[in-house]
């Protein structure tokens, strides 16, 4: 196999998500119980044999920074290769906080200049998928392109949410001719999910290029600008993908989740989804637990009802408490009696007895980390 | 090199057989315990969280699992620049080499380690016991009496004083007398093997046993009545709280057992005293539209789509629609298809029961190849073993780990019977 390394770009914050992404990155965003969201394309990266990782990122980073540590769990605490972290860093020259995707991986330029490994893999941390890269490094050798773009039908997503996406089109020949950012109306369905792979030399060159003329996004700058100058080509996917850029995007893709064809597809299949994990003791069930088509992670206690929810570690639920379609995040605490249906709680939320909190099943109620009610 | 006060050694090379066949592939202290653990984390948890960080385990009996598990001590935070874990096996020396032949010589045979870390006391401890124990405290004591050892005790019903090595003490806690399985008890102080000795004291008795060929090698039969003989200071450190030897099959259903409890005796979810292990990745546990979980301890990666009462379930097991299971310890990456009801039973990491087989029904009989091993009405499938379609299981019943169909005369097995690879023994 040809060399690569990986390069996640975390993103900035996102108003979308409200509350869920004011303390923290959104690649820090809860997914399935126990994950965060970067967890999938790291383990993606690690699975498909890269073993050298540059994490790009500026906004609210200590819980990314705290999760990923040194990051041994991805078995990234290496002597050659491993993680490298690149928050935002002053300096004599042009240097402060990074003003787009491609000026944060300029600033950092001297790590693709140090490295060897051929091809580089460039992908966001905010999405939940299950990808070999090692069959995307192939087919776009094979294909001559100068960067391969990974692309896929967006129809089983919202209309609306479509539209915040790059939507591409392409040829008979799987040539990118057209990319638009976060287009108003939509041609097609057919949208670019961030994956980008491409050799680390012709990395290297765009991003002076751009630099040079005071240019500073990935896509707007260097992809939409060259998409006739390079030959750009899309690789379709037609796996499971989702984007949490919002909060209904949020609670859908949990919830979706509870279908064992997905989370075979996310876990069972391919490599492992590795995570950062708190050694909590196995969930545990009392005699008047009730629970039905829900994810439970380690270290709750149930005792009471719990149908189509996703609860994290450490989640407390008290007896006569009905928790329906939510998503509670670790530590967090329902007491008795209290009645919850379509709510995110994010962590350490404490619901007092008997309260009752109800959301939409397309708008669900969110509350901010460590609110009692 | 800066040298430890205090120097963990845990003597984790006992096989354990009366656990039968948990233990046939893996010594006792790397059995599955609790949905997520194996016995020997308690230990080496108690160390770390009593601010022990240099621990040696001594190996013996099949130590593949053990060292695997172990590694180079990451989960407990033992993987240290100065001290950490080592793994202390058997070894070939130039003249006799030989393995361990007893508690206090695997100590002896290792005087080398100890004594580069230079410790000031030792603490001796074994990976067959379930507990949490602040070990600080204890040292605290044997400081405080300026002890050459203390020994940790655990009060047991007097009438129980028979099965354990007794202390007998003087009001301030000095140990007179130390009988073994007493046949007329004098307390009920029973000792829990673990023991703080001060080094220099230690490693001279460690030396004279070792040159004395009667000896059985042994800190309860030798070191301690041979020290107790020379009128040293030993003194015993009362602990309370649970502590439960998981060494009979009845006594390792039992324990797992009490952690299914509303408020355990025995809680893992204390999070002052946490209880480390290597963490399986896996995703959280499904309970499917079908499954349900009461009474319970269920680990990551299961997915329930039948129910589960009365159960510790460790990670990844698949339970099927309309699957039953009760009572049961069901270990790492078993399968139990649709409609299969287990009763009070242990399976073994990654068996396989396949449609409608119960297990667990019948007349109490005990094993009859291992009376005195399976006679508790709990029966056994071992690993990797395959029960197929519509098999009646009984009581006290032995699978052996790799059965498959072919194993099967027929589909009823009566109680106290033991099925093995090519057939019955």
């Amino acid at each position: 196999m040809k060399t690569a390394l990986g390069i996640i770009i975390t993103g900035g914050n996102n108003l979308k998500l409200k509350e869920l992404s004011a303390k923290r990155s959104v690649s820090a965003i809860a997914y399935g119980g126990r994950y965060r969201a970067i967890d999938f394309v790291l383990s993606n990266m690690i699975n498909s044999g890269i073993k050298k990782v540059g994490v790009v990122t500026q906004y609210s980073y200590r819980s990314l920074m705290d999760h990923l540590g040194s990051g041994k769990e991805w078995d990234l605490d290496r002597k050659t290769g491993g993680l490298f972290l690149f928050p935002p860093y002053l300096s004599g020259e042009g240097s402060g906080w990074y003003k787009g995707s491609a000026d944060g991986m300029y600033h950092n330029l001297s790590f693709l200049k140090r490295s060897k490994e051929e091809y580089v893999v460039i992908g966001t941390g905010n999405c939940i998928y299950k990808m070999d890269f090692k069959e995307l490094i192939d087919r776009h050798e094979k294909s001559n392109a100068d960067i391969s773009v990974c692309c896929r039908d967006m129809s089983d997503i919202d209309a609306e949410e479509i539209k915040h996406f790059g939507m591409v089109q392409i040829d008979d020949n799987g040539r990118i001719y057209e990319m638009l950012e976060k287009p108003n109306n939509p041609k097609g369905t057919l949208a670019s999910m961030g994956i980008y792979c491409l050799k680390r030399t012709l990395l290297m060159e765009l991003l002076e290029e751009s630099a040079s003329k005071g240019l500073y996004d990935f896509v707007r700058d260097i992809l939409i600008r060259k998409t006739s100058e390079l030959h750009i080509k899309g690789c379709v996917f037609d796996g499971y993908w989702r984007s949490m850029s919002s909060v209904p995007m949020f609670y859908k893709t949990n919830m979706e989740l509870l279908d064992p064809a997905i989370r075979k597809e996310l876990f069972l299949d391919g490599g492992k989804i590795f995570t950062k994990v708190k050694d909590e003791a196995p969930a545990k069930y009392n005699d008047e637990a009730n629970i039905s088509n829900s994810i439970v992670a380690d270290g709750c206690i149930i005792e009471g009802e719990v149908i189509n929810s996703v609860l994290f570690r450490g989640v407390k639920v008290a007896k006569g408490v009905v928790i329906k379609d939510s998503i509670i995040m670790q530590n967090t605490e329902v007491m008795e009696n209290a009645k919850l249906t379509n709510v995110i709680l994010d962590k350490e939320v404490v619901i007092s007895e008997g309260k009752e909190l109800k959301g939409e099943s397309t708008f669900p109620l969110v509350v901010g980390k460590r609110v009692i009610i | 090199m800066v040298s430890k006060e205090i120097v963990g050694l845990l003597l984790a090379g006992g096989q354990g057989s009366r656990l039968g066949i948990l233990t046939t592939e893996m010594a006792k202290p790397a059995v599955p315990y609790g949905g997520k653990y194996r016995i020997i984390d308690f230990p080496l948890s108690n160390c770390i969280n009593s601010g022990i960080d240099t621990v040696g385990v001594f190996t013996q009996y099949q130590p593949l699992e053990l060292n695997a598990h172990i590694g180079i001590g990451k989960p407990w935070d033992l993987d240290r620049v100065n001290g950490g874990v080592t793994i202390l096996s058997p070894y070939q020396k130039s003249g006799n080499s030989e393995w361990f032949k007893g508690t206090a010589n695997a100590v002896f045979q290792n005087i080398h380690y100890i004594d580069k870390q230079n410790p000031e006391y030792v603490i001796i401890l074994s990976g067959d016991h379930i507990y949490k124990m602040d070990y600080s405290k204890m040292l605290d004591a044997h400081k405080k009496k300026n002890a050459d050892a203390t020994i940790s005790v655990f009060e047991i019903p007097l009438e129980e004083a028979f099965r354990f090595g007794i202390m007998n003490t003087e009001e301030d806690g000095k140990v007179y007398e130390f009988e073994e399985k007493p046949a007329k008890p004098k307390s009920n102080l029973a000792s829990m093997g673990v023991y703080i000795f001060t080094w220099e004291v230690l490693r001279q008795y460690l030396i004279d046993d070792n040159n004395n060929k009667e000896s059985d090698y042994d800190f309860g039969k030798n070191i301690i009545p041979n020290m107790l003989k020379d009128d040293k200071r030993l003194f015993a450190y009362s602990f309370e709280g649970y502590w439960k030897d998981v060494g009979t099959i009845q006594a390792y259903w039992e324990s797992n057992m009490d952690l299914i409890e509303r408020v355990p005796e025995f809680n893992l979810f204390e999070q002052d005293w946490k209880i480390y292990t290597v963490n399986p990745v896996m995703p959280a546990n499904l309970i499917g539209p079908t499954g349900s979980s009461t009474h319970s301890i269920v680990a990551e990666g299961c997915m329930v789509y039948g129910s589960v009462k009365n159960s510790v379930i460790f990670p990844g097991v698949y339970i099927e629609e309309g699957a039953r299971i009760e009572d049961s310890i069901v270990m790492s990456g078993s399968y139990i298809c649709k409609n299969a009801y287990i009763k009070k039973s242990i399976l073994c990491e990654k068996v396989r029961i396949e449609e409608g087989v119960n297990i667990g029904l019948g007349d109490d009989i005990v094993n009859e190849l291992k009376p005195d091993i399976y006679n508790n009405g709990i029966s056994v499938i071992g690993e990797k073993a395959i029960v197929p379609k519509d098999t009646v299981i009984g009581k006290n019943v032995v699978i052996d780990r790799d059965v498959t169909a072919d194993d099967y005369e027929n589909l009823q097995v009566a109680s106290g019977a033991t099925i093995a690879k090519g057939g019955t023994e």
